[in-house]
């Protein structure tokens, strides 16, 4: 099985850059605006799309990403309507990876298989879910694989080789290695360790490995490009949409503009990084 | 009883956390080497007498255990059915359960060479127990807290810092227990080297639900022990309150395999479960994920965890330890609820009858045993568990009787 982001980072890896992984949450602020985002996400630079699918309890999200949960949650956003936003993008957009991250519980309510059923179908092509770990493969890694979906896993500083190999199977697309001890959003990563980190991951695996948590500048994403096959930005971009809310807290002129700006200046960071 | 019992209720959980559909490690990839080496740490101290003598001369000298077994007399006569014990966990050092399970955590944390405890708590009790803990034996202490719990909880808030311990509001979502939950296991992901996360009742990942059990079953072994010297027999009932369900498993567990012994838990069913504002995972809820853990929670129909309600901030939690809701589903335990109310009602009879003034917590448990008691034979014994003193509760029911004070 080869998904669309196999085939995405296959031709990056040609052109030897590393590719900027940009994350949104489904429905922040509201769903259209969160889908015009979405589909100026790719001209802006970005070559992988995470979609948060959001949840009431998101653990290992720090203030941003809870906050755009809740925003989202407050319009009305769910489940559905987030495979809807998949499907709206499909329309335009054939080639762009999707992701859908977030947590279990939404998943398992929705039902599994029809959830891995419905996401392929409406264009998703992998999955992060955060609080599934390999122990638990049989929830829902081994039904999305078999519904053509990847799994893909995040591998911390807390994952030490002997633990390495079993997060790494069932593992496709990428590996989404975590560069901090924490939650999404609030440390900076530790800039001088990412490349022994990755050259440790690589050492058990073929997959391209995306570095992520706590990027918030194109200096910091020209650094870790240099030495990871993707990076990944998230709190900022949301933080993005925060800022330019109204008093109401509803979408203004603005917000899609700062996004895909912030967007296109840290796609400038990935780009500038050496041919590797 | 269910037709597929299994030979024995106490063996659970099985190696990879379940309790039938329920429990498990449902957790961030960060925190798994933690929780696993936790599980080996818990094993090992389990397998060491030394442990458990430290412990128990801990429970004895500081706590104050065993705790009596007391026959309330005219609350039996009042009632005019069956006899009715309570367990007084309620006259444990810091006024409640709490404190077992916290011993057995910290000094694990000890064995551990951590340095630094997190807990969350919701009425306080949790979090008054840890930093009493950590307060004996020198450890810093942080303390989450819903900010909603802050403002109605003041007493204990104080007793904490008097202890000690920092006290940091959880802001998010309900600002109740379960986003201070959320908030002690971001701080633990962010802290993993030196921090033990010390939980408070018999949720989350495992081995957290076992070990909390295991820590909280000295509840029920003393319960037994006590039943058979004053009445040569085991009780026919036990009655606890469930929001998480620690106490109500340390009364219950050791009474799993006595099949003559009916047992019950009373949730917290707020303003009634038809207003959807209460607490009553397993009455109200469905099997979800959260903390760590799959059991009944209250959510919505996208699997948004919806808020809780109670008078009691102890039981305000969405969820419920998943060997209750094992138990439940094989049907080895009844699960009832009982109103703000009747809890209140409850309260009142109690202090009034027997010079006790419960928590609001066991308060729901009185209820319970006020609507079963009367329909009861005079030789019926009744357990119920009396899990924590009400003097932290006494603004919350002045304010709802209406008394300024």
């Amino acid at each position: 099985m080869t998904t669309r982001i196999d085939t995405r980072f296959a031709a990056l890896k040609k052109q030897g850059r590393a590719a900027l992984v940009t994350f949104i949450t489904a429905g922040d602020p509201d769903f259209d605006t969160s889908l015009a985002i979405l589909q100026g996400l790719p001209k802006a630079g970005a070559d992988v799309i995470e979609i948060g699918m959001p949840f009431t309890d998101p653990m290992a999200d720090g203030p941003a990403i809870q906050a755009s949960s809740l925003r989202a949650l407050a319009n009305g956003q769910n489940m559905k309507k987030t495979l809807k936003l998949v499907r709206e993008f499909r329309k335009t957009d054939k080639e762009t990876p999707i992701v859908l991250m977030g947590y279990f519980n939404p998943i398992y309510i929705y039902g599994v298989e029809a959830f891995v059923t419905d996401a392929k179908k409406a264009g998703a092509d992998g999955l992060i879910v955060v609080d599934l770990p390999p122990e638990h493969d049989d929830e829902l890694c081994l039904p999305a694989m078999k519904a053509g979906l990847n799994f893909i896993r995040l591998a911390t500083p807390t994952t030490d080789e002997a633990r390495l190999p079993r997060v790494l199977t069932n593992t496709s697309g990428f590996v989404y290695y975590v560069s901090v001890l924490g939650i999404t959003g609030t440390k900076a990563p530790n800039l001088k360790d990412v490349a022994a980190k990755v050259k440790r991951i690589k050492a058990h695996t073929t997959l391209p490995v995306a570095v992520g948590f706590g990027v918030k500048t194109a200096e910091q994403a020209k650094t870790i490009a240099a030495n990871a096959d993707g990076v990944v930005v998230g709190s900022a971009i949301v933080n993005a949409v925060r800022d330019t809310l109204n008093k109401k807290g509803e979408a203004t002129a603005k917000t899609k503009k700062a996004v895909l700006t912030l967007v296109g200046d840290i796609a400038k960071g990935v780009r500038a990084a050496a041919a590797r | 009883m269910n037709v597929n019992a299994p030979n024995s209720y106490r063996t659970g959980p099985d190696e990879r956390g379940f309790y039938g559909l329920h429990g498990g490690r449902f957790v961030a990839e960060t925190l798994m080497p933690l929780v696993l080496e936790l599980e080996q740490a818990y094993r090992d101290a389990k397998a060491d007498p030394a442990f458990q003598s430290e412990l128990d001369s801990f429970l004895e000298h500081y706590v104050g255990r065993p705790s009596p077994l007391y026959f309330a007399e005219r609350l039996t006569e009042h009632l005019g059915g069956a006899k009715i014990y309570m367990k007084r966990d309620e006259l444990n050092h810091t006024g409640a359960h709490k404190i077992n399970n916290v011993m057995g955590q910290i000094l694990l944390a000890r064995r551990m060479g951590k340095k630094r405890i997190i807990a969350e708590t919701g009425a306080g009790q949790h979090g008054v127990a840890t930093a009493t803990a950590c307060a004996r034996f020198g450890l810093e202490c942080i303390i989450y807290m819903g900010e909603v719990d802050i403002a109605r909880q003041q007493p204990n808030v104080f007793r904490m810092k008097l202890l000690g311990a920092q006290v940091v509001p959880a802001l998010s979502g309900s600002r109740t227990l379960k986003d201070a939950l959320n908030e002690a296991l971001r701080d633990w992901v962010a802290n993993v080297e030196d921090t033990f996360y010390c939980i408070g009742t018999v949720a989350g990942p495992h081995p957290y639900p076992e070990m909390v059990r295991d820590f909280q079953s000295v509840i029920g072994k003393e319960a037994k022990a006590q039943m058979l010297k004053r009445e040569g027999r085991l009780p026919d009932s036990l009655v606890a309150a469930i929001g998480g369900g620690s106490n109500a498993m340390g009364l219950f567990h050791p009474f799993l395999d006595d099949k003559d012994v009916k047992i019950i838990g009373v949730e917290a069913a707020g303003s009634g479960l038809k207003s959807g504002r209460h607490a009553a995972s397993i009455t109200g809820g469905k099997p979800g994920v959260l903390h760590g853990n799959r059991t009944y929670l209250l959510m919505d129909d996208d699997g948004q965890i919806t808020e809780a309600h109670s008078i009691s901030a102890g039981l305000d939690y969405p969820g419920i330890g998943p060997e209750h809701s094992w138990l439940h589903d094989m049907g080895r335990v009844e699960y009832v609820s009982a109103t703000d109310k009747e809890a209140l009602a409850a309260f009142q009879l109690c202090c009034k009858l027997e010079g006790i003034i419960p928590a609001l917590e066991p308060s729901h448990a009185l209820a319970e045993v006020m609507k079963r008691a009367p329909k009861l034979p005079k030789d019926h014994l009744m357990v119920m568990n009396m899990c924590g003193r009400g003097d932290k509760d006494i603004f919350t029911v002045a304010e709802h009787l209406g008394v300024k004070l």
